[in-house]
């Protein structure tokens, strides 16, 4: 790989060399990085770094197949085992490494292999036909990478180390501890401290025996203990190796003779050997500077911090992973539950962060990296930093001290710098101005919390009070207004801008305000439909061309054939696409606006009603079918997920809430990824809160565990009444969560342990809310002066021109974006 | 596609140059604080009618963003004191004194006069 890496960088470079590669093995370079992928579908052909005709069509002489036995460096030759010379002008090694199989008594019985070239695997995979149990030597990088080829050839899979834990190069014994455990959770077996004195069998291997006196039976044997530079040429020719093995080189990568480079795992540089392939290409990219002469420089050694993904677990180390350096002070996490350890070195005098290792979520790895690189300052509690609320870290303190080359919108490229820049040099202070200057957040969006809290950070740096108010409009946050609201009886919308706002109000404050007025007063909003959002404002979901989408409740999910035969039926009648939502209903899309009304009457009239769909409020609640059906089931699952969705449908929130009842612990309704999931127990239910899916997937919290139907309903009934009083516009349950002071511990105080006295009003509240449900769209269908709206022309009853459909699949879709 | 590429062309009506006066619909038929589309020949105008401040504006219906006939359904507001508009797809907004975009990039919207007699709205055009 690094010998290739060095052609490649070689040739854009320049053209005024001539390339011959030869090589041992019988291919061209190949990807030995993700070799135990030829284990899980890819074939040798798909591991080649680059196509055959590649050397060819760059006039690269290549010769696969003929080691290279000797170098003539007085004539400047090679010879091949195959008796073929060949000159060279500059001669570059790149050898690389074998493996390093250990003088164990039995190495040479069958079944026993090494893993390190594609020829290795195809053995492997061979012998795995006729095997059961597979045991690999070796807990490195490379043992773990082969224990998992050893699982997608789908055997019982054992890992010995020599060493008290795995990984010893990268992680401690803490770390290693955690490792071991999600490791066991995924079926391998694993056996530290464990020392092979005999390889036992009769001509094919039956088992290992320990120097402690233990054994183990296995059918074959992977050895994956390490890697043994390949310097046997370099020694026959009388180049400098190390005594442990490697050639010697200095930091240019040239070894004792002038005319001779030596790139990749098999060189020694400064008493060490990179068996990594980063720093290989870093070493290739030394000697093709030399060679063209343009801005050498040398090798100063190589950052071994890594992330990677073992068999699903994150691992990850960076800087100083051990605290070796003097005076360092480790803080250490280790949630044995979870399966998360977390160690941060921070230096003597608390300011620097000076390495760390991450097992189990490495998702700080970045930011972690990025501090230790550019020496950033840590926070006044750098315990802070890995335990607490992580995402809070990441998003405020954590955004503080990014570097302002950290890329934030990754859709047009910008950096920290370039907002921050936009604000402090430009005088760009809103969101809307930073969007229009650098156009962050304009391609996909994800990016809009973060340049959110960049420009709040940066104008607090600049000494400007940020209030959280909704917009030019008003001088409140929602939670002030959701107070002012109800205590001022205010019940439209002109009664609030005019007492406490200013101007004509905006697309920011009208739905926010509309959402407060819902959630307070519970009054049908199609009388003041035009504050609310499009979707409300036509009770239905407006869609790419500007048809409509139609979803009637059906709670939990469950619908009978004479229901299914109305929505077949009218979705017919209308020309409409039907779709099952990932809500557990029926979408029928690409209603034309005029249609709605007399759409949803024949829904009505079905025994239907709206689904609300369209509003930030609740959506559905999903199921599983539970004790009903279930041979696991533990309780009623559908009937408590329709009793709950009935209870909450038409509440109007902040965002829009989605929950879920699972009948027993396999989860089958997803219920933890909902912002309520309830999920059945033998005694009862637990309660997770404020969990989602979207963008940042988050996985619900568990509140309470084991509590009774009217004990579940009345948590859930203070939770969402909570949340709807104190979020902002448009925060879903889990950013509600993380931006809480205090996180789930005051949740649970505030609606369980009733710690601010304010749960007979929450409940009241809600009770409230429940009590004045009404059909949005019965009123619409009752009420000829409230259909007037849909209409798309106001002068002709003419239908839109330009909306046009193609069909596929035998449905009608909606005619792409217009450009 | 071809009513798109004709509404593109538009751009501002100078009053003095205004030809037609085109009678739409009774002021009671739009929503307060709120817009409806009006079809003139082959164009679909969107007409706000700004209650609060009992002024009305007119634009093309076309947003500019996804070529979507759906400005008139948007929601009305003001920034720093100028009548806007924000469309109902991904909420760009743009001004209804001069059609500028006030959140993107995206084109120019052009705006039309309007005047109220006799209880009727009226768009200005100049053919």
């Amino acid at each position: 790989m690094v010998g290739l890496k060095f052609c490649e960088k070689l040739i854009t470079r320049s053209t005024e060399f001539e390339i011959i590669i030869y090589g041992e093995e019988p291919r061209p370079a190949y990807d030995r990085v993700h070799l135990s992928s030829f284990f899980s579908g890819s074939s040798a052909e798909d591991l080649l770094l680059t196509p055959s005709s590649w050397y060819e069509d760059n006039k690269i002489r290549l010769h696969t197949g003929e080691l290279v036995t000797k170098i003539n460096r007085n004539e400047k030759s090679i010879q091949t085992h195959s008796g073929k010379k060949d000159h060279y002008d500059i001669l570059v090694l790149a050898t690389g490494s074998s493996a390093f199989v250990p003088n164990i008594e039995g190495v040479e019985r069958n079944g026993v292999f090494v893993y390190r070239t594609i020829e290795d695997l195809i053995q492997i995979q061979a012998y795995a036909e006729k095997a059961k149990a597979a045991t690999v030597i070796g807990g490195g990088l490379l043992g773990l990478e082969a224990a998992k080829a050893m699982v997608d050839l789908q055997l019982e899979t054992h890992v010995v180390e020599f060493a008290q834990r795995l990984m010893p190069r990268q992680i401690d014994e803490d770390g290693s501890a955690i490792l071991v455990y999600k490791l066991k959770q995924l079926g391998i077996h694993i056996h530290t401290n464990k020392s092979t004195s005999r390889i036992e069998g009769n001509g094919k291997l039956e088992g290992l025996t320990f120097s402690d006196g233990t054994s183990l039976q296995t059918d074959m044997l992977v050895i994956s203990a390490g890697i043994r530079p390949r310097d046997e040429l370099a020694k026959n020719s009388g180049l400098n190796v190390h005594q442990r093995g490697g050639i010697v080189v200095n930091d240019f990568m040239q070894t004792n003779d002038e005319n001779i480079f030596a790139i990749g795992e098999a060189v020694v540089h400064n008493n060490m050997v990179y068996g990594l392939v980063a720093p290989g290409y870093e070493m290739a990219e030394v000697v093709v500077r030399q060679l063209v002469n343009d801005q050498v420089k040398a090798f100063k050694g190589f950052d071994m911090s890594t992330k990677l993904k073992l068999l699903g677990v994150d691992v990850a180390s960076f800087g100083d992973a051990f605290g070796e350096v003097s005076g360092s002070i480790p803080i250490v996490l280790k949630d044995s539950r979870n399966g998360i350890y977390k160690r941060i070195n921070i230096s003597s005098d608390g300011k620097h962060l000076l390495g760390g290792i991450l097992v189990g979520d490495a998702a700080q790895y970045n930011l972690f990296h990025q501090m230790v690189a550019n020496k950033m300052p840590l926070p006044n509690q750098p315990e802070s930093l890995i335990f607490g609320n992580p995402n809070k870290t990441d998003e405020s303190t954590g955004l503080k001290s990014l570097p302002d080359s950290a890329q934030i919108c990754s859709c047009e490229n910008i950096s920290k710098g370039d907002l921050v820049r936009q604000v402090t040099q430009n005088g760009v202070f809103t969101i809307d101005g930073l969007k229009k200057s650098t156009k962050a957040c304009t391609g996909c969006g994800g990016c809009t919390p973060m340049v959110n809290d960049i420009l709040k950070i940066t104008l607090e740096s600049l000494g400007h009070k940020v209030k959280k108010t909704l917009c030019e409009h008003f001088d409140y946050s929602r939670q002030e207004l959701f107070d002012i609201i109800k205590v001022k009886e205010l019940k439209t919308y002109n009664q609030v801008l005019d007492s406490h706002g200013k101007g004509d109000g905006c697309e920011i404050c009208k739905p926010a305000v509309a959402s407060l007025l819902a959630s307070i007063w519970n009054e049908p909003i199609v009388h003041q439909s035009t504050i609310q959002d499009t979707n409300d404002r036509y009770l239905a979901n407006i869609q790419k061309g500007g048809s409509y989408s139609v979803v009637p409740r059906i709670a939990g999910g469950e619908i009978t054939p004479e229901k299914l035969m109305a929505i077949g039926r009218i979705a017919q009648k209308y020309n409409l696409y039907t779709k099952i939502t990932g809500g557990q209903r029926i979408d029928m899309f690409g209603a034309r606006m005029d249609d709605l009304p007399d759409i949803w009457a024949e829904l009505i009239e079905e025994g239907f009603e709206s689904g609300h769909a369209y509003g930030k409020a609740l959506r559905t609640v999903k199921s599983c079918v539970g004790s009903t059906w279930c041979r696991f089931g533990v309780q009623d699952s559908v009937g408590y997920a329709i009793f709950i969705e009935n209870r909450y449908k038409g509440l109007r929130a902040p965002h829009k809430i989605k929950g879920a009842v699972s009948g027993c612990i396999r989860e089958c309704a997803e219920a933890q990824s909902k912002d309520f999931g309830i999920i059945a127990t033998e005694k009862g239910w637990n309660l997770y809160v404020c969990g989602n899916g979207g963008a940042r997937p988050q996985h619900a919290k568990l509140l309470v565990n084991d509590v009774d139907t009217e004990t579940c309903t009345k948590l859930i009934d203070r939770f969402l009444m909570f949340y709807i009083r104190t979020a902002d516009p448009l925060t879903r349950t889990a950013t509600w969560l993380n931006k809480m002071e205090g996180g789930l511990d005051h949740l649970r105080e505030v609606i369980v342990d009733d710690k601010l006295g304010i749960c007979d009003q929450l409940e009241s509240e809600m009770k409230g809310l429940i009590e004045t449900y009404h059909c949005e769209w019965k009123k619409v269908v009752d009420d000829p002066e409230l259909q007037k709206q849909y209409k798309h022309f106001i002068n002709t009853d003419e239908t839109d021109p330009a909306l046009s459909f193609v069909e596929v699949r035998k449905q009608m879709l909606p005619a792409d974006w217009g450009k | 596609m071809e009513i798109l590429n004709q509404l593109r062309t538009h751009t501002a009506e100078d009053i003095a140059e205004i030809k037609i006066w085109f009678k739409a619909a009774r002021v009671s038929d739009f929503p307060e604080n709120g817009g409806a589309c009006v079809k003139y020949k082959d164009l679909q105008i969107a007409v706000f009618n700004f209650s609060r401040r009992n002024e009305w504006y007119a634009c093309q219906n076309l947003c500019p963003h996804k070529m979507q006939m759906a400005l008139s359904r948007g929601m009305i507001g003001s920034a720093e004191g100028d009548p806007k508009i924000a469309c109902p797809f991904h909420k760009k907004t743009f001004s209804l004194l001069n059609g500028q975009c006030l959140n993107g990039e995206e084109e120019k919207i052009s705006v039309f006069p309007v005047k109220v007699e006799d209880g009727f709205i009226y768009i200005g055009f100049t053919r």
